[in-house]
């Protein structure tokens, strides 16, 4: 028989703030992270704006602002890449909020918690300085931490270094999906009785010249609001262009529910439901009428055992790029049928921008607070939609909502899909 | 102080993040200021990039001290 998992712990580092409360009253009052970018020459490329962390050196004013020296000391902070100092934040934050401590409680709790971070790209950064340094000056002046600050799993590796776990250490890189199915895979390691409690989710910094750059060439972000970043991430709206890269980590705790009823844990949702599939279509784009993505979400209701009256939000993909928004909302059409409008869909990356591999596990987050709290959060900047539906895309203000579970869709590159399910804990 | 011995304890104690009274001579990078075998390479080549010298593999191995830095620099910038 498969164990129950919950959620205990939840860690963000986002472009709307640091801080899971702040992050989340962020999003709520519709608030967003873009903003022109200004770190590195951007004055040839197509695209001039991003949803970056907030720094506490360019905000020192601001409560929520990203302070790497609260989370290590900048000798140790410039040996990783930024997509591993966001996912060890968001980790810290996640186990400090969920109470669980295993160094403190010996090696039983070590060996049962583990971590599964992922990240979609990993340290970009990182590769690009190392290649001019092996250009301009040769291999002999490579650093020996070029590679344990780009490795994905390092993540992984760095958290659980950090905070004594010493369960199953994973990680999952999946494109745009790592999010979700790090947080559906953790979950089954979890059920499976690998693990009583897992660290996971995803980070990355891709805000570079190479990833902003790169992600022009393939078409996929905005060009047209340079002047107006706010603007620039319009999830269904007509005037959408492609989508903006934002930044961050997503980090939750996850853990076997008697195991967390045991200590008198808080419980925020059960995982209930996770659902995978593969488009086997085409490299970038998605499949027809989105089908690949509308499998994932079947399999994800089936493995919930909920019926889909009892889902109320849906945090879509939503990516704001012209194809996808609209086979997104057909898929989730098809799955809820005539229930569609009772449901309130809206994309979060209207104000985050894409966070790439650790835009499913903000997602997730956000959509675990919005089952909190009975709010969905707005899509932003949905002024004419593209697109005829009976879901409520919740345009420009947060609504509230009654339900027994929500849904967070993510889909990658490649053809993967995934899909989440999050009720309330009867 | 040796020219060579100020410049080696400044960057020991920025690169190890340590207290400037531990840089003795006699200071093993690993058993006394807290480095591990990436922070040795790292340093080695900080040095190399610092007096401009090369310190091949095998020389590197037996710097082991803060005074091994310091013979190895003294006597390839004469």
């Amino acid at each position: 028989m498969q164990r129950r998992v919950v959620v205990t712990g939840l860690g963000l580092v986002t472009p709307v703030g640091c801080g899971v409360e702040a992050a989340w009253s962020n999003i709520l009052a519709g608030r967003s992270g873009a903003r022109k970018i200004e770190n590195f020459d951007v004055s040839d490329i197509a695209c001039k704006v991003a949803a970056p962390v907030p720094r506490k050196s360019e905000f020192p004013d601001r409560a929520d602002a990203f302070d790497p020296d609260d989370v290590m000391s900048a000798r140790d902070a410039k040996r990783i890449d930024d997509f591993i100092l966001y996912s060890i934040a968001a980790a810290d934050q996640a186990l400090a909020d969920a109470k669980w401590a295993p160094k403190e409680l010996g090696e039983e709790a070590q060996y049962r918690t583990g971590v599964m971070i992922g990240s979609g790209i990993g340290g970009l950064q990182t590769v690009y300085d190392a290649s001019i340094t092996l250009h301009e000056k040769g291999p002999r002046r490579l650093s020996p931490f070029v590679i344990p600050s780009m490795l994905i799993n390092l993540a992984s590796g760095q958290t659980s270094i950090r905070h004594g776990l010493k369960g199953p250490n994973h990680s999952v890189v999946t494109a745009c999906a790592t999010g979700v199915h790090a947080i559906g895979d953790a979950g089954r390691l979890i059920a499976h009785g690998d693990a009583d409690v897992m660290v996971a989710g995803g980070g990355e910094a891709a805000i570079t010249r190479l990833g902003i750059a790169a992600f022009v060439a393939c078409r996929a972000m905005t060009t047209g609001f340079n002047d107006t970043p706010e603007k620039a991430s319009r999830p269904y709206d007509k005037d959408r262009d492609g989508f903006l890269m934002g930044e961050g980590a997503g980090v939750v705790v996850l853990e076997e529910y008697e195991h967390a009823k045991a200590r008198g844990a808080k419980i925020y949702a059960e995982l209930r439901g996770y659902g995978l599939s593969g488009d086997a279509y085409h490299i970038t784009s998605p499949a027809p009428e989105g089908e690949g993505g509308h499998r994932a979400m079947v399999a994800a209701l089936k493995n919930s055992g909920l019926d889909v009256s009892d889902i109320g939000y849906v945090n879509a993909h939503g990516t704001s790029t012209p194809l996808g928004d609209e086979l997104e909302v057909m898929a989730v059409e098809k799955l809820l049928g005539e229930h569609a409008s009772n449901v309130l869909m809206s994309s979060t990356k209207s104000a985050t921008g894409h966070l790439l591999g650790a835009a499913g596990a903000i997602e997730a987050i956000f959509s675990i607070l919005a089952l909190r709290d009975g709010m969905a959060p707005p899509t932003l900047n949905l002024d004419n939609p593209s697109v005829e539906t009976k879901l409520d895309l919740v345009p420009h203000t947060a609504k509230p909502f009654e339900a027994k579970a929500v849904m967070s869709n993510s889909f990658g590159f490649g053809g993967t899909n995934a899909a989440v399910i999050f009720a309330k804990v009867d | 102080m040796s020219d060579v011995m100020a410049r080696v304890k400044k960057m020991v104690v920025e690169h190890l993040d340590v207290e400037e009274e531990k840089v003795t001579d006699n200071a093993h990078f690993i058993d006394d200021l807290g480095a591990d075998s990436l922070d040795n390479v790292e340093l080695v080549m900080a040095f190399e990039e610092e007096f401009d010298i090369e310190i091949p593999d095998d020389a590197a191995e037996h710097i082991q001290t803060v005074g091994d830095a310091v013979k190895f620099i003294s006597e390839k910038v004469g």
